[in-house]
């Protein structure tokens, strides 16, 4: 099976502080449903900032789709994120934009026509059930809402690999569900790789996961 | 109303500069018409034992635009009456020729020195004489007044500019989000700064067009018109095709160099 993420005694820190992550040997295949948990603190999160390329490794292999990230130019870098989708914990919505262009960003930058750009985010804002807030603007959404915009967005241009921070951290059971059912699905129909950093595992989850944990700065896989 | 604040500040900013640069255009141009008028009042006469071509002129100094010879049947005419025929055949034949010289351009004082010191080594020249109208005073004091002006120039430009960057790195600020959301989704540079070049480039329109509007206000009004004719002289202080061309490469200029500086100072969010 083709590996989407490897990583071969990578080491991560913020420019010269100490080690957060320490010879972390992992791959993640093609596909798969991955879930990275670990207290806070230990580095759950700069694994998966490595992983979209805003941190770069200190030490050791990253490849991400096929794409080195040790000293990654601009141009690759920019390449590679227009095939991933990030759901962060806080949305990083553009306030000054309606929900619809929030949705449709990834398809802006990847150069989609208006009206192939149109119909995507019609179909998202359907499935996530916000096709009648289309014309409001993140401030005017609830917390819960915001995040399936987010969700939404991760999903407009097909990515083959969608990072997830803490993705249900603020949101209420309804919203909370909504999102899972959203990643559930882009990993059964469109065999999107899904790689969420949580704090719980979910007890609903329906799909076979790997499970990754971090502690003192060790990636472990449990079986 | 933030956002029109926002404009606002920057295509006062960049009027301003255009304002005090056409200043400058349009007194570098009253005073190129005022050498203009004083090179044409001024003139040089030369008395000289032989004839003298206007090329040989031309070749003692490039200042030296033409030269014309002075009549003399006018003074011998008069002199008719109170001399002898063959005393004024004599003196038709030994009388110095008269020369008047045209300048191609309004000279300094040094360079008319220079000139006359040329002219008198030429072995046929007897005699240079140097005429020129009351305009020094003024002239210098045009000079001076431009002189002001290019500094003052100067100094606006440098000052706006200064407010114009503080200007960007606000906008930068507010525009910080969006162009870090919108590089996590892997948009190039141009893509991210966009909507910072267009608004850059909008107000430097705005600012062109009201920097135009309010010189030919100025031009049409008359008063200025009327001062430079007490000065004797008359021209267009505002040339609306090239002004206005030059007055909007200017602005842009100005706001596309220093969004690019904020653009490409902008640090990427973790």
């Amino acid at each position: 099976m083709d590996k989407v993420i490897i990583a071969e005694n990578l080491s991560l820190s913020y420019k010269d502080f100490e080690t957060i992550i320490s010879k972390a040997t992992f791959s993640i295949d093609a596909g798969s449903f991955v879930f990275i948990t670990g207290a806070s603190g230990s580095g759950k999160s700069t694994l998966l900032k490595s992983l979209y390329g805003a941190i770069e490794p200190r030490a050791g292999q990253l490849v991400v789709g096929g794409v080195k990230m040790n000293r990654i130019s601009t141009s690759r870098l920019n390449f590679l994120r227009r095939h991933i989708g990030i759901v962060f914990q806080d949305y990083k919505l553009i306030k000054e934009w309606t929900i619809e262009k929030n949705v449709m960003l990834p398809l802006i930058i990847s150069g989609y026509t208006k009206d192939v750009s149109g119909t995507q985010v019609q179909k998202l804002l359907g499935h996530v059930k916000l096709i009648h807030q289309a014309g409001k603007y993140p401030p005017e959404l609830s917390g819960g809402e915001q995040q399936r915009v987010a969700m939404a967005r991760a999903l407009a241009h097909n990515p083959i690999l969608i990072l997830a921070d803490e993705p249900t951290g603020n949101l209420d059971e309804y919203s909370s569900e909504v999102i899972w059912n959203l990643l559930e699905g882009a990993n059964t129909q469109l065999k999107t790789t899904i790689v969420v950093v949580t704090h719980h595992i979910p007890s609903s989850i329906n799909v076979p996961y790997k499970h990754f944990h971090i502690e003192m700065g060790t990636v472990h896989e449990i079986a | 109303m933030k956002s029109l604040k926002n404009h606002i500040s920057l295509i006062v900013a960049l009027f301003t500069v255009l304002f005090s640069v056409q200043i400058y255009v349009a007194v570098d141009r009253t005073i190129a018409a005022y050498e203009d008028r004083l090179k044409q009042d001024y003139s040089i006469i030369v008395v000289s034992n032989k004839n003298l071509s206007q090329a040989e002129f031309k070749a003692l100094d490039k200042l030296v635009e033409r030269s014309e010879p002075i009549a003399t049947d006018q003074v011998l005419e008069r002199l008719k009456g109170e001399m002898s025929k063959k005393n004024l055949e004599l003196l038709k034949v030994t009388l110095p020729k008269f020369y008047r010289l045209y300048l191609s351009r309004f000279p300094t004082p040094y360079e008319i020195e220079m000139l006359q010191k040329r002219l008198q080594k030429h072995s046929a020249i007897e005699r240079v004489e140097g005429y020129a109208q009351t305009h020094d005073t003024v002239y210098k004091l045009m000079l001076l007044f431009k002189d002001v002006v290019q500094i003052f120039s100067i100094a606006i430009a440098a000052v706006t500019s200064l407010l114009i960057l503080k200007e960007m790195r606000l906008w930068q600020f507010q525009h910080a989000e969006r162009m870090s959301i919108m590089a996590l989704f892997g948009a190039p540079v141009w893509l991210r700064s966009a909507v910072l070049f267009r608004l850059a480039i909008v107000d430097a329109i705005i600012a062109t067009i009201v920097m135009c509007l309010a010189f030919f206000v100025i031009d049409q009004y008359g008063w200025m018109d009327q001062l430079l004719r007490t000065v004797g002289i008359s021209i267009q202080l505002f040339d609306f095709v090239n002004d206005a061309i030059r007055s909007l490469a200017i602005a842009l200029g100005v706001s596309i160099v220093l969004t690019l500086t904020i653009v490409i100072g902008h640090d990427e969010e973790e």
